[in-house]
Formats: C-alpha cells, structure tokens, sequence
C-alpha cells in the first residue's frame, strides 16, 4: 500500500526551505505542540545540514517522523506559516520533517545521546504510545532512570496499530521506539500494570510515575447484530493491516463504516485500498458537524466514498449469522438541540462488513482499579494541572489521550513532555529549559514562546480574526 | 514608441543591447542568432594569437536555491584562428549590415595591433574593443588586466592603436584597479573613442570540501578566475558611474556588468552608459531575454517621456556625490504597516542584533492594532521607537513584504548642513560637536 505523502528529494528540500523566511519567534513554533524550532532545522536544510535538522526535530519531538507523515500540518505548523499573509503557499514543513528524519534514519544515524551522567531517580511511564514515549525520552535527556510498561506484544500504541497503513508504517513506530530505548529506557512489552505489577509496586519502586495509557476499546453501538463476525471495530480493522498480510486482511465488498471522525475516514479509506467496491460513511449529524478535518474528509471523497449523513444506525441485518446490511434511519435536530430520530424514515443499506468508528472508550475504571485515589473528572478523562500533567496524587503524572479526551498524536507527544518537565520541577526542583529561541524580551516569556506552552491552531486564527471583524463592524453599525 | 536606436561614438545599432565578448560571441553562427533574437550589436570574442583553454573552465556562485548569482570563468580568448574569426565577422557583416560587430583583440606587439586592426577594418568590423581586461590567464603573458591595471601601459598600447584605426576604438577596462578612473582618463589620453566597463572581477567562488579542489577544477587544480553575473552589479554601477561623473573623461561609455533585464541596462544608461553589454544572462537563459529588454526599455522611456535613450543617459550621474557633501540634518525612521505585516520578525531581530535596538515586540492589544487573519491573538508585533530610531534602513531591507516598512521623513527643522560645514562650524566655534547619537 504506497504512501499517500512522497519524500522529498533533495534538490526539492532544498528548493522548499530556502523559501522558508527564517522568522524570529515563528508562528509555526507557537502551533506545534511539542514546541520545534521549526525555522531552525528549515534553516539548516537548505544548507544542508540535514543531521543537524533531524537532531533539532527529534530533541523536541522524539516521534518527529511519524509526526512528520501524520500531523495535521494544515491546521498547525502550515496553517500558522506567515506565507499565508503573503498569498503564497505555506512551506512544506511536514515534508521537510519528514526529509531530515528520514535522512538519519535511512543512514542508521544517532542524533540524540543520552546524558553522560544519570541523577539517580527513576520514573515508572504506563503505556509506550506516543505520549508515554515523548514523556520517557524526555526524561531520559534529563538524566532519568526510565522504565516503560507496555501491555501490548509491540511498543508504540496508536501508531504501531491504529493509523491509516498509507500514512504511517508500523515499522517505523518501531524505529522510534528504538530511538527511546537508544537513549537508555528500559521497555518492557507485555507487562500489563493493574495485572502483571501493582500501582503500589510503580510508587515504591519509582521516584514518580507517569500514565500514558491512551484510550481504551471502541465504543459499541449499542444495536442489535453488533457481535456478528463482519462487524468491526475500526481500529481493530486497522491494526489487521499492520499485524498481517494485507492479502490475509477480510475486507467486504460493500461495507458501512458508521462515523464522522478521522479515524472513521482511515477505516473508510483503508477499506477502498483493500479492495472493497464500494464503501458508504454513516453520520449521525451533517457535514458540517464532522469532527474529520476537512482535508481527510477530501480524501475519501477522493477515493469514491459514499456519505451517508443525518443518519443512524438501528440494527444489523444478518442471514444465518453473517452481515447482510445495516438498519438505518434518517435523524434531526429537535429544538432544543438534540438529535433525534425521524420516525418511520427507516431504511436498509446492503452491507457485508460494518466498521464502527464511534469514538473509544475512556480508561477511568482501568484507572481507579490501578491507583484508587486519583481523580477522574467529568467524560472519564483523568483530572491534571495542564502545564505539568500533575494529578491530585502527587507523584502520579498523566498526559495524551488518557487525560485530554482524545486528539493528535503529537498533542500526546507535547502532553508527554510536559509532564517529563512537571516530573522534573517535582523531583529536582528545576525548571527544564525550553526551547525558546532568546531575546530581549523573552525572559519572561511574555513575548516569544512555543506551542508547547499553549499551542495554537489555524482555525482558531480564523475564528478570532472573524469575531474581531464581526465586533468591529457591529460597532461601526452602533456608530 | 521611442527610439531605440544609438549612435554610440560612431558605431550605429537599431538598440543599445549588444553582447559582450564571450563565449556567447564566439561564433558566425552565435552571431546570427544572437542578431535574429534582436540584438543590435556584439563585440566579438577576442581575437589574438589562437590559445589553449582547459576543462573545465566556468564555475557559480549559488545562493538560496537561486543559480549563478554570481559566475566564474577560466577561459581565455578565442581558440580559433584569426582568419576563422575574420572571415567570419565578414559574413556576418554582409548579413546583417545595420548591426553593429565590433572586433575585441587582444595582441602582443605593436606590429600584431597594427595588423589586426588592419584585418578588423577589412572584415568590415563596425568597431574595435580593446581587451585590457581579462584577469586570468592571458594577464599571465603580460596581456589583459595586465595592461589594463597600468594605465601609462594601457595609454601607451591604446597610441599604437590609434595610430592606424580607421573605425572607433573602445578600451575595455579591468575593475581589478584601485581607482577605475586613472585608467579610463589614460583611454582618453591616448585618443580613444570610447570605454567599456567592466570586465571580470579576480574570483575563486568556492572550496569543495570533500576534495578541497577549488572549481572549474582542472584535474584538481584550479585557477583565480574572472567574476561576473548579478553579483557584480553594483560594483560595475560604481565604476560606471565614476566614469561618467569625471570632467576628465568625458568619452561615450559601453556598461557591462551583472546586466539580466531592462531595468538593470536602464540604471547603466541613467549613469551615463550609451550602450549596454551582456553576457552572463546570455550564457544562463540563451540570447532569448533581449526581447523583454527592447519591451521593457520601451515602454519604461515611453512611460516616462523620453524619446530616445540619449534622453535617459546620464541621468542619475549628478545625483551621486562624495559623503560630505550630503546632508547631515536629513532625518527619516521607520514605519510599519500592521495592515500588512505577516508578523515574521525580521525587522525585529534584524535591529536588536544587526543594528541600533530601536524596534520593540509589543502587544497588539496594547497598540489597538486589528491584525489580518491567520496572526496569532495576542503574539506580540513589532514597532519602531522612532525616537531611537537611526534611519538606517536596514527593516526595510529584511522586510518579505513590499512597502510594508517605509522610511518617513522627519522634519528637524534645521538647514541642510554637510559634513565640510559641520566641520567649519565647529571650527569657528559657531556650533559644538555633536556626540555620536543624539
């Protein structure tokens, strides 16, 4: 299945980052999440100093590659990019990324070292996905004695299992987490902590203890024919192409990936790829409401998918005990907001395979059963400070998808690495340094910062330019 | 439409766009095609004893993506026989008997000129250009910028010359001198018609690092070679305008150097250049680019009046004058256009680094300022302290945006004053010295 992003070739690179206008304080730093200096590893692209950019990429983001290939750049380091106010094409950071990542990694090239000298504390991180790998390396650069606790057979979470096969390929989660343990982390795969070790193990063998566990498994339908063997839940669809054969993968000729969110579309897309003839989306709500980024949204349209909106899904058909269609029925709006049912508006959608990409469970009982006293607040998402990931307990530290709700890998990654600083502040009483590129007035950090910090995102730009011409010209109407 | 058309000392061509001598000049039949482009005149490649060029022999200069900002060459004059070469530009001249060829030589002796340019003539050259110019090789053998930087030499050999020459005679000058004028005046000693300027500038344009052979690399060795390409301009422009400011020359200029399009040729003749020679831009994009020359020329003279380029000649020479005569109670700062702003910083870093620290990063909410979309709420936007401000420019330089800084006159209300008046003010006591920044 080929990438749906190409590399770059050099002279490309080249081209692309000497466009780049090399900006003091860039926007593009405030939208990342994990903070990179991006105009500084452009910069040295386009001298080619591709080594130099990969170690400026991977000091801030140790998952820069898969970040690289499956960050939604449009809504941040892109869609912050000045060149916009210019009329011109923002600069191809992702690829740029992704240029100077794979130019370390295709040579074997180690651009990170753990520290000379180790402080003598060890962290426990729960979960090796991106946000308890991003937490690790950090720590381990700090000088940290880190061990990770991975349930699963392979180290990485989502990205070794859940993202679209033509995005991001499993291997090379794998890679980045080699990149972890080269920096002298132990990771210890298929140790289930709740199960296999104890919390109270985690707090009396380890100076703190940070929780990455992600989210838990798909949430379910709640419909009649759900346990039928054609109905899967997406992610678990995903990671069969990650895990098997793509020839050994089942895929359906029609099937009804029921959904509105970008994990949804990779279901929908990955099915077209596999060989399905013709695949249908069903949402609940309309198009608008989508929570997929319009961009991904293009995609599938791109691959001939059908949308299905304003409807739900009611039951599965199903003869002697295999899917044959899916019950649905339209749905709208009631006054006060809610969504309902049309009565009578059933219908049915010939189907052989039913994806569900409805959203995944939160992991609070997971959490209550392992530490008992952390809080978990509303929407089952564990209770933190956001700048440190500091729970109500104080040696327990959380961020990515198990505190957030949910969002972008490299939300989790910067998340992680927050809580490696908060950690730090905890432990050795100091403040770890951050990315900011110096100035006059950026000792207090008022002026310059990172996305670290409190990243921002393109359509927040929009939204804040509108509402400020929106309240602009009411004023000019009162005048 | 104005009138392209020039007679330069003489020589008359449908437009003031020749091509310089090169490798672009080599030939019949570059010749024709360079005339069939449009071109109205070419200075042949230099003719002389035939030599033997080496390989490689051209190197660039690279910047930001952006190829042959700058150009190195090693190759010396032409490598064909004078009779090749002169049998050549004869049926070029039957040709095409409105353009202009003009025939650079470059000889040994005093006999040698005397034949070649009796040999030119005969080909029926429109021209002669002395090559007092190549900076490597050929200066080796004591011909070339060897002449060129000895202007009692230059003045000497440009005698014999004009002892015989029937045509006009242009000595081509060497930027590779301290002062250009001493060797245009010795030009125009020695009677001659005309100079062109410059030729190539001493260069090396690069190390590689992996051999440490410097390039055009001739089985790893290489050679000081001759600069040209946009990267010269302005020091072409300086010597050009030097030349037309001196009382003491005073002959028709042909300029040369770093020329690429219109606008670059139109700021030679506004210091003074009658004509126009190109070569590296040939040797880029081919003899094509004439035909948004002869454009863009035209519709710049019609769009400022002018009827000819005799009208545009010469006009920005006097507005060029030594430092101490300009005004020291002129002041300007630094405006920026929030409205236009993509919020990039430059400006920023550029004065609290490279400068005088007289921008600050301030927060636009503080300002009032209603930023365009995609602008970061609340990020901090730079502004000029005007008061701190030095007038310096340099914001205006970094600046990606056009027009988005500009430089504002502020009024001191204080007469002009120069530096030489300055200086008798303080003298007599009428004024006391200024401190450095006030």
């Amino acid at each position: 299945m080929a990438d749906i992003q190409l590399p770059m070739r050099q002279m490309e690179a080249r081209v692309e980052a000497n466009r780049c206008l090399y900006c003091f304080d860039a926007p593009c730093i405030h939208a990342c999440p994990t903070g990179i200096d991006v105009p500084a590893f452009i910069r040295k692209i386009a001298g080619g100093n591709e080594i130099g950019a990969a170690k400026t990429i991977l000091e801030a983001n140790i998952l820069g590659a898969s970040c690289a290939r499956i960050c939604p750049t449009k809504v941040l380091c892109e869609g912050a990019c000045v060149l916009h106010d210019r009329d011109e094409k923002p600069i191809e950071i992702g690829r740029l990324q992704r240029h100077a990542t794979d130019f370390v990694n295709d040579r074997g090239i180690h651009v990170l070292k753990p520290p000379e000298k180790k402080n003598g504390k060890s962290v426990a991180v729960v979960g090796s996905g991106p946000a308890g790998l991003g937490c690790a390396a950090e720590l381990a650069q700090l000088g940290y004695q880190v061990t990770i606790f991975e349930k699963s057979k392979l180290p990485g979470g989502l990205n070794t299992y859940g993202i679209a096969y033509y995005k991001l390929k499993p291997q090379l989660s794998l890679n980045e987490a080699e990149l972890v343990k080269d920096l002298g982390v132990d990771i210890r795969c298929g140790v289930e902590v709740g199960r296999d070790i104890s919390g109270e193990e985690l707090q009396r063998d380890f100076d703190a203890v940070f929780l990455g566990l992600g989210l838990g498994d798909g949430n379910r339908l709640g419909i009649d024919g759900e346990n039928l063997p054609e109905c899967l839940d997406a992610l678990d669809f995903i990671e069969q192409i990650h895990t098997k054969p793509l020839h050994e993968i089942p895929v359906g000729h029609q099937v009804v990936v029921i959904g509105g969110g970008n994990t949804a579309i990779d279901a929908a897309t990955q099915s077209v790829r596999l060989g399905a003839k013709r695949v249908t989306m069903v949402y609940r709500r309309g198009e608008s409401q989508m929570s997929a980024y319009p961009f991904e949204f293009e995609k599938a349209k791109h691959d001939s998918v059908h949308f299905l909106f304003d409807s739900m899904p009611i039951s599965v058909v199903e003869v002697a005990g295999h899917v044959v269609g899916i019950r649905l029925a339209r749905t709208r709006m009631t006054a006060d907001g809610k969504l309902e049912m049309i009565p009578g508006s059933e219908f049915t959608q010939e189907c052989d395979m039913i994806l569900k990409a409805v959203g995944q469970e939160k992991q609070a009982e997971i959490m209550r059963g392992i530490f008992p006293k952390i809080a978990v607040g509303l929407g089952g998402v564990i209770t933190r400070d956001q700048m440190s990931g500091a729970t109500n307990v104080s040696d327990i530290f959380v961020g990515g998808d198990c505190a957030n709700g949910g969002r972008e890998v490299v939300n989790a990654v910067g998340e992680g690495k927050k809580a490696a600083h908060g950690i730090h502040a905890f432990l050795a009483g100091e403040r770890a340094s951050l990315p900011i590129q110096p100035s006059r007035l950026g000792v207090d950090g008022s002026a310059s910062g990172c996305g670290l910090h409190n990243p921002i995102r393109a359509h927040e730009l929009e939204a804040h330019w509108k509402a400020n011409q929106s309240t602009k010209n009411s004023g000019e109407h009162r005048g | 439409m104005a009138d392209l058309s020039v007679n330069f000392a003489g020589i008359r061509t449908p437009n003031p766009f020749w091509v310089a001598s090169g490798p672009p000049s080599n030939t019949a039949y570059q010749t024709h095609r360079a005339f069939e482009a449009g071109w109205g005149g070419l200075v042949w490649k230099t003719i002389g004893t035939p030599i033997v060029n080496v390989s490689s022999r051209y190197s660039a200069l690279d910047i930001g993506g952006q190829r042959m900002v700058g150009f190195n060459n090693i190759e010396l004059i032409s490598d064909r026989s004078p009779e090749v070469n002169f049998q050549e530009i004869a049926e070029v001249k039957k040709r095409w008997p409105n353009h202009a060829v003009i025939a650079s030589l470059m000889c040994e002796s005093r006999e040698q000129w005397h034949e070649f340019i009796r040999r030119s003539e005969d080909a029926g050259a429109d021209g002669i250009e002395l090559n007092y110019g190549c900076p490597h090789g050929m200066c080796e053998r004591g011909m070339g910028s060897a002449v060129g930087q000895q202007p009692l030499v230059a003045e000497r050999i440009t005698g014999w010359v004009m002892e015989v020459a029937k045509i006009p005679v242009i000595v081509k000058l060497t930027p590779n001198i301290t002062d250009i004028t001493a060797a245009a005046r010795a030009a125009k000693r020695a009677g001659a018609n005309a100079i062109s300027l410059i030729n190539t500038i001493n260069s090396i344009t690069n190390v590689n690092l992996d051999t440490f052979a410097s390039e055009p690399a001739v089985r790893g060795m290489s050679s000081h070679g001759g600069y040209c390409g946009p990267a010269v301009k302005p020091i072409a422009l300086n010597m050009v305008q030097s030349c037309a400011a001196d009382p003491e020359v005073r002959i028709p200029i042909s300029g040369i150097g770093g020329i690429s399009n219109w606008r670059d040729a139109a700021e030679f003749m506004a210091f003074g250049a009658g004509t126009v020679q190109v070569c590296t831009a040939i040797m880029h994009h081919g003899f094509r680019i004439v035909d948004d020359m002869i454009e863009g020329l035209n519709s710049y003279l019609d769009e400022k009046k002018m009827r000819s380029v005799d009208d545009l000649c010469g006009r920005a020479v006097a507005n060029v004058t030594t430092w101490e005569k300009l005004d020291l109670n002129f002041r300007q700062v630094a405006r920026i256009n929030h409205d236009t702003c993509i919020g990039c910083n430059l400006c920023y870093i550029a004065c609290e680094d490279g400068a005088h620290q007289c921008i600050d990063l301030l927060n636009p909410d503080s300002l009032g300022l209603d930023l365009g979309p995609g602008r970061v709420p609340h990020k901090h936007v730079p502004k000029v302290r005007e008061d701190d401000c030095v007038g310096c420019n340099l914001c205006t330089l970094v600046c990606p945006v056009d027009r988005c800084i500009t430089m504002v006159e502020v009024p001191t209300g204080k007469p002009p004053m120069t530096w030489v008046e300055y200086q008798a003010k303080v003298a007599s006591g009428e004024m006391k010295p200024l401190p450095p920044h006030h």
